[in-house]
Protein backbone atom coordinates (compact mmCIF):
# COMPACT_ATOMS: atom_id res chain seq x y z
CA UNK A 1 0.00 0.00 0.00
CA UNK A 2 2.65 2.22 -0.57
CA UNK A 3 1.86 4.29 -2.96
CA UNK A 4 -1.54 5.08 -5.48
CA UNK A 5 -0.48 2.61 -7.99
CA UNK A 6 0.25 -0.50 -5.47
CA UNK A 7 -3.67 -0.67 -4.39
CA UNK A 8 -5.04 0.38 -7.56
CA UNK A 9 -3.43 -3.25 -8.49
CA UNK A 10 -3.87 -4.86 -5.66
CA UNK A 11 -7.81 -3.39 -5.88
CA UNK A 12 -8.53 -4.88 -9.38
CA UNK A 13 -6.88 -7.94 -9.04
CA UNK A 14 -8.71 -8.99 -6.23
CA UNK A 15 -12.13 -7.48 -7.44
CA UNK A 16 -10.92 -9.73 -10.78
CA UNK A 17 -10.39 -12.48 -8.47
CA UNK A 18 -13.64 -12.53 -6.96
CA UNK A 19 -15.81 -11.85 -10.09
CA UNK A 20 -14.29 -15.41 -10.99
CA UNK A 21 -15.39 -17.05 -7.98
CA UNK A 22 -18.59 -15.63 -8.75
CA UNK A 23 -19.61 -17.14 -11.81
CA UNK A 24 -17.97 -20.40 -10.66
CA UNK A 25 -20.92 -20.39 -7.69
CA UNK A 26 -23.71 -18.79 -9.90
CA UNK A 27 -22.40 -21.67 -12.77
CA UNK A 28 -22.99 -24.28 -9.81
CA UNK A 29 -26.35 -23.12 -9.10
CA UNK A 30 -27.64 -24.16 -12.11
CA UNK A 31 -27.35 -27.54 -10.32
CA UNK A 32 -30.48 -26.94 -8.40
CA UNK A 33 -32.54 -26.50 -10.97
CA UNK A 34 -34.71 -29.94 -11.91
CA UNK A 35 -36.27 -29.27 -15.24
CA UNK A 36 -39.66 -30.67 -16.22
CA UNK A 37 -39.24 -30.44 -20.36
CA UNK A 38 -41.78 -32.06 -22.81
CA UNK A 39 -42.18 -32.49 -26.10
CA UNK A 40 -44.14 -34.08 -29.22
CA UNK A 41 -43.76 -35.32 -32.67
CA UNK A 42 -46.33 -36.40 -35.43
CA UNK A 43 -45.18 -36.97 -38.50
CA UNK A 44 -48.20 -35.73 -41.06
CA UNK A 45 -47.15 -36.31 -44.23
CA UNK A 46 -44.52 -38.13 -46.19
CA UNK A 47 -44.10 -35.54 -48.79
CA UNK A 48 -41.39 -37.95 -51.21
CA UNK A 49 -39.63 -41.15 -50.63
CA UNK A 50 -37.16 -42.77 -53.17
CA UNK A 51 -33.31 -43.84 -53.85
CA UNK A 52 -31.04 -41.59 -55.25
CA UNK A 53 -29.26 -42.10 -58.21
CA UNK A 54 -25.87 -42.31 -56.14
CA UNK A 55 -27.52 -45.44 -54.10
CA UNK A 56 -28.47 -43.45 -50.60
CA UNK A 57 -32.15 -43.60 -49.69
CA UNK A 58 -33.85 -39.98 -49.18
CA UNK A 59 -37.22 -39.06 -47.23
CA UNK A 60 -38.95 -35.86 -46.93
CA UNK A 61 -41.92 -35.14 -44.19
CA UNK A 62 -44.24 -32.37 -43.14
CA UNK A 63 -44.29 -32.67 -39.32
CA UNK A 64 -45.73 -30.82 -36.58
CA UNK A 65 -43.48 -30.42 -33.24
CA UNK A 66 -44.34 -28.90 -30.39
CA UNK A 67 -42.33 -28.96 -26.76
CA UNK A 68 -42.50 -27.12 -23.78
CA UNK A 69 -38.73 -26.30 -22.34
CA UNK A 70 -39.41 -23.41 -20.19
CA UNK A 71 -37.96 -24.89 -16.91
CA UNK A 72 -34.80 -25.19 -18.85
CA UNK A 73 -34.52 -21.80 -18.48
CA UNK A 74 -32.50 -20.87 -14.91
CA UNK A 75 -31.01 -17.35 -14.32
CA UNK A 76 -27.66 -18.72 -15.67
CA UNK A 77 -29.46 -19.51 -18.90
CA UNK A 78 -28.20 -17.65 -22.51
CA UNK A 79 -30.00 -19.76 -24.96
CA UNK A 80 -31.11 -23.46 -25.28
CA UNK A 81 -29.98 -24.89 -28.44
CA UNK A 82 -32.21 -27.77 -29.83
CA UNK A 83 -32.52 -29.87 -32.48
CA UNK A 84 -34.75 -33.10 -33.68
CA UNK A 85 -32.80 -36.27 -34.99
CA UNK A 86 -34.30 -39.08 -36.22
CA UNK A 87 -32.71 -42.52 -35.06
CA UNK A 88 -32.27 -45.89 -36.15
CA UNK A 89 -30.44 -48.50 -36.73
CA UNK A 90 -29.41 -50.71 -40.14
CA UNK A 91 -27.13 -53.54 -40.27
CA UNK A 92 -23.86 -51.74 -40.91
CA UNK A 93 -24.67 -48.79 -38.07
CA UNK A 94 -25.88 -49.61 -34.79
CA UNK A 95 -27.00 -45.73 -34.59
CA UNK A 96 -27.63 -43.73 -37.21
CA UNK A 97 -28.72 -39.93 -36.09
CA UNK A 98 -29.84 -37.59 -38.81
CA UNK A 99 -30.92 -33.76 -38.01
CA UNK A 100 -34.08 -33.23 -39.17
CA UNK A 101 -34.61 -29.42 -37.53
CA UNK A 102 -33.23 -26.92 -35.31
CA UNK A 103 -33.11 -23.76 -33.56
CA UNK A 104 -32.04 -21.52 -30.94
CA UNK A 105 -34.35 -20.50 -28.46
CA UNK A 106 -33.22 -17.02 -26.86
CA UNK A 107 -35.64 -16.61 -23.55
CA UNK A 108 -37.94 -18.59 -21.96
CA UNK A 109 -40.88 -16.79 -23.12
CA UNK A 110 -40.21 -18.33 -26.61
CA UNK A 111 -39.42 -21.63 -24.78
CA UNK A 112 -43.06 -23.40 -25.35
CA UNK A 113 -43.56 -23.46 -29.20
CA UNK A 114 -45.81 -25.53 -31.68
CA UNK A 115 -43.95 -25.51 -34.93
CA UNK A 116 -45.91 -26.99 -38.37
CA UNK A 117 -42.82 -27.77 -40.76
CA UNK A 118 -41.14 -30.10 -43.54
CA UNK A 119 -37.58 -31.36 -42.56
CA UNK A 120 -35.16 -28.55 -42.65
CA UNK A 121 -32.03 -30.73 -43.19
CA UNK A 122 -32.04 -33.57 -45.74
CA UNK A 123 -32.93 -37.14 -44.20
CA UNK A 124 -30.66 -38.94 -46.28
CA UNK A 125 -29.23 -42.93 -45.67
CA UNK A 126 -26.01 -44.48 -45.58
CA UNK A 127 -27.42 -46.76 -47.94
CA UNK A 128 -31.00 -47.54 -48.73
CA UNK A 129 -31.99 -49.38 -45.58
CA UNK A 130 -34.93 -47.02 -44.92
CA UNK A 131 -37.70 -48.56 -46.29
CA UNK A 132 -39.70 -49.87 -43.56
CA UNK A 133 -37.61 -48.85 -41.04
CA UNK A 134 -38.55 -48.02 -37.54
CA UNK A 135 -37.53 -44.88 -36.03
CA UNK A 136 -37.39 -42.83 -32.98
CA UNK A 137 -37.73 -39.09 -33.12
CA UNK A 138 -35.16 -37.85 -30.63
CA UNK A 139 -35.39 -33.98 -29.51
CA UNK A 140 -31.39 -33.55 -28.00
CA UNK A 141 -31.08 -29.79 -26.07
CA UNK A 142 -28.29 -27.97 -25.16
CA UNK A 143 -28.37 -25.68 -22.53
CA UNK A 144 -25.67 -22.95 -22.88
CA UNK A 145 -24.78 -20.68 -19.82
CA UNK A 146 -23.72 -17.38 -19.72
CA UNK A 147 -20.90 -18.52 -17.54
CA UNK A 148 -20.00 -21.96 -17.00
CA UNK A 149 -21.06 -25.32 -17.94
CA UNK A 150 -23.23 -26.37 -20.52
CA UNK A 151 -26.06 -28.89 -19.95
CA UNK A 152 -27.65 -31.55 -22.34
CA UNK A 153 -30.17 -33.85 -22.33
CA UNK A 154 -32.49 -35.35 -24.71
CA UNK A 155 -36.26 -36.35 -24.76
CA UNK A 156 -36.92 -39.85 -27.21
CA UNK A 157 -39.96 -40.86 -28.74
CA UNK A 158 -40.76 -43.93 -30.23
CA UNK A 159 -43.33 -45.22 -32.85
CA UNK A 160 -42.25 -44.07 -36.03
CA UNK A 161 -42.20 -45.78 -39.35
CA UNK A 162 -41.21 -45.08 -42.76
CA UNK A 163 -43.32 -46.49 -45.83
CA UNK A 164 -42.36 -49.96 -47.37
CA UNK A 165 -42.20 -48.73 -51.11
CA UNK A 166 -40.75 -45.76 -52.25
CA UNK A 167 -42.99 -42.62 -53.38
CA UNK B 1 -0.77 7.75 4.24
CA UNK B 2 0.41 6.55 7.34
CA UNK B 3 1.38 2.66 8.16
CA UNK B 4 -2.25 2.73 10.13
CA UNK B 5 -3.87 4.66 7.33
CA UNK B 6 -2.28 1.63 4.91
CA UNK B 7 -3.65 -0.96 6.89
CA UNK B 8 -7.11 0.36 7.31
CA UNK B 9 -7.09 0.74 3.05
CA UNK B 10 -6.48 -2.18 2.33
CA UNK B 11 -9.56 -3.71 4.59
CA UNK B 12 -11.34 -2.04 3.78
CA UNK B 13 -10.72 -2.55 0.36
CA UNK B 14 -11.08 -6.65 0.75
CA UNK B 15 -14.17 -6.18 3.15
CA UNK B 16 -16.38 -4.03 0.40
CA UNK B 17 -15.36 -6.26 -2.34
CA UNK B 18 -16.62 -9.38 -0.69
CA UNK B 19 -19.71 -7.56 0.50
CA UNK B 20 -20.87 -6.21 -2.59
CA UNK B 21 -20.33 -9.54 -4.11
CA UNK B 22 -22.10 -11.19 -1.90
CA UNK B 23 -24.89 -8.51 -1.68
CA UNK B 24 -24.60 -8.55 -5.61
CA UNK B 25 -24.70 -12.45 -5.54
CA UNK B 26 -27.94 -12.76 -3.36
CA UNK B 27 -29.80 -10.18 -5.27
CA UNK B 28 -29.34 -11.08 -8.92
CA UNK B 29 -29.99 -14.67 -7.65
CA UNK B 30 -33.88 -13.95 -6.10
CA UNK B 31 -34.40 -11.73 -8.95
CA UNK B 32 -33.18 -14.34 -11.42
CA UNK B 33 -30.97 -11.41 -13.71
CA UNK B 34 -27.17 -12.30 -13.68
CA UNK B 35 -26.85 -8.97 -14.99
CA UNK B 36 -28.48 -7.16 -11.72
CA UNK B 37 -25.53 -8.90 -10.21
CA UNK B 38 -23.09 -7.56 -12.34
CA UNK B 39 -24.20 -4.00 -11.89
CA UNK B 40 -24.39 -4.35 -8.52
CA UNK B 41 -20.91 -5.76 -8.06
CA UNK B 42 -19.22 -2.88 -10.83
CA UNK B 43 -21.12 -0.55 -8.80
CA UNK B 44 -19.09 -1.85 -6.01
CA UNK B 45 -15.72 -2.08 -7.58
CA UNK B 46 -16.53 1.73 -8.49
CA UNK B 47 -17.34 3.03 -4.79
CA UNK B 48 -14.71 1.21 -3.53
CA UNK B 49 -11.94 2.56 -5.64
CA UNK B 50 -13.63 5.95 -4.68
CA UNK B 51 -12.92 5.08 -1.43
CA UNK B 52 -9.52 3.22 -0.82
CA UNK B 53 -7.31 4.73 -3.19
CA UNK B 54 -6.97 8.61 -3.25
CA UNK B 55 -4.80 9.71 -0.19
CA UNK B 56 -7.93 10.54 1.79
CA UNK B 57 -6.88 12.60 5.22
CA UNK B 58 -8.62 9.90 7.23
CA UNK B 59 -5.98 7.96 6.60
CA UNK B 60 -3.39 9.84 7.51
CA UNK B 61 -5.09 9.88 11.49
CA UNK B 62 -1.31 8.40 12.67
CA UNK B 63 1.21 10.54 11.08
CA UNK B 64 4.72 9.92 10.82
CA UNK B 65 7.04 11.73 13.32
CA UNK B 66 9.51 13.09 11.46
CA UNK B 67 12.50 14.31 12.98
CA UNK B 68 12.33 18.48 13.65
CA UNK B 69 14.59 20.25 11.53
CA UNK B 70 16.29 21.89 14.39
CA UNK B 71 17.12 18.97 16.50
CA UNK B 72 19.02 18.34 13.51
CA UNK B 73 21.49 20.96 14.09
CA UNK B 74 22.06 19.29 17.36
CA UNK B 75 23.61 16.74 16.15
CA UNK B 76 25.95 17.22 13.31
CA UNK B 77 26.50 14.37 10.78
CA UNK B 78 29.89 12.87 11.11
CA UNK B 79 32.36 13.43 8.12
CA UNK B 80 34.01 10.53 6.59
CA UNK B 81 38.03 10.98 6.65
CA UNK B 82 39.12 7.73 4.95
CA UNK B 83 41.28 8.03 1.85
CA UNK B 84 39.56 5.92 -0.83
CA UNK B 85 41.78 5.35 -3.71
CA UNK B 86 40.30 6.24 -6.67
CA UNK B 87 40.15 3.87 -9.69
CA UNK B 88 40.78 4.98 -12.94
CA UNK B 89 37.63 4.28 -15.61
CA UNK B 90 39.03 2.55 -18.45
CA UNK B 91 38.97 4.22 -21.51
CA UNK B 92 36.69 3.33 -24.68
CA UNK B 93 36.72 3.82 -27.83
Amino acid sequence: MHSFGYRANALLTFAITILAVMCAIASFSDNFNSPSPTSQVQVLNINWFRNKPDGDDEVSMTMNISADLQSLFTWNTKQVFVFLAAEYKTRKNSLNQVSLWDGIIPAKEHAKFYIHTTNKYRFVDQGSNLRERDFNMTLHWHVMPKTGKMFADKIVMTGFRLPQAYR
Amino acid sequence: MDWEGQKVAEQLMQIMLVVFAIGGFITGYFMGSFQLMLFIYAGGVVLTTLITIPNWPFFNRHPLQWLDPSEIEKHPKPQVTSSISKKQPSKKK
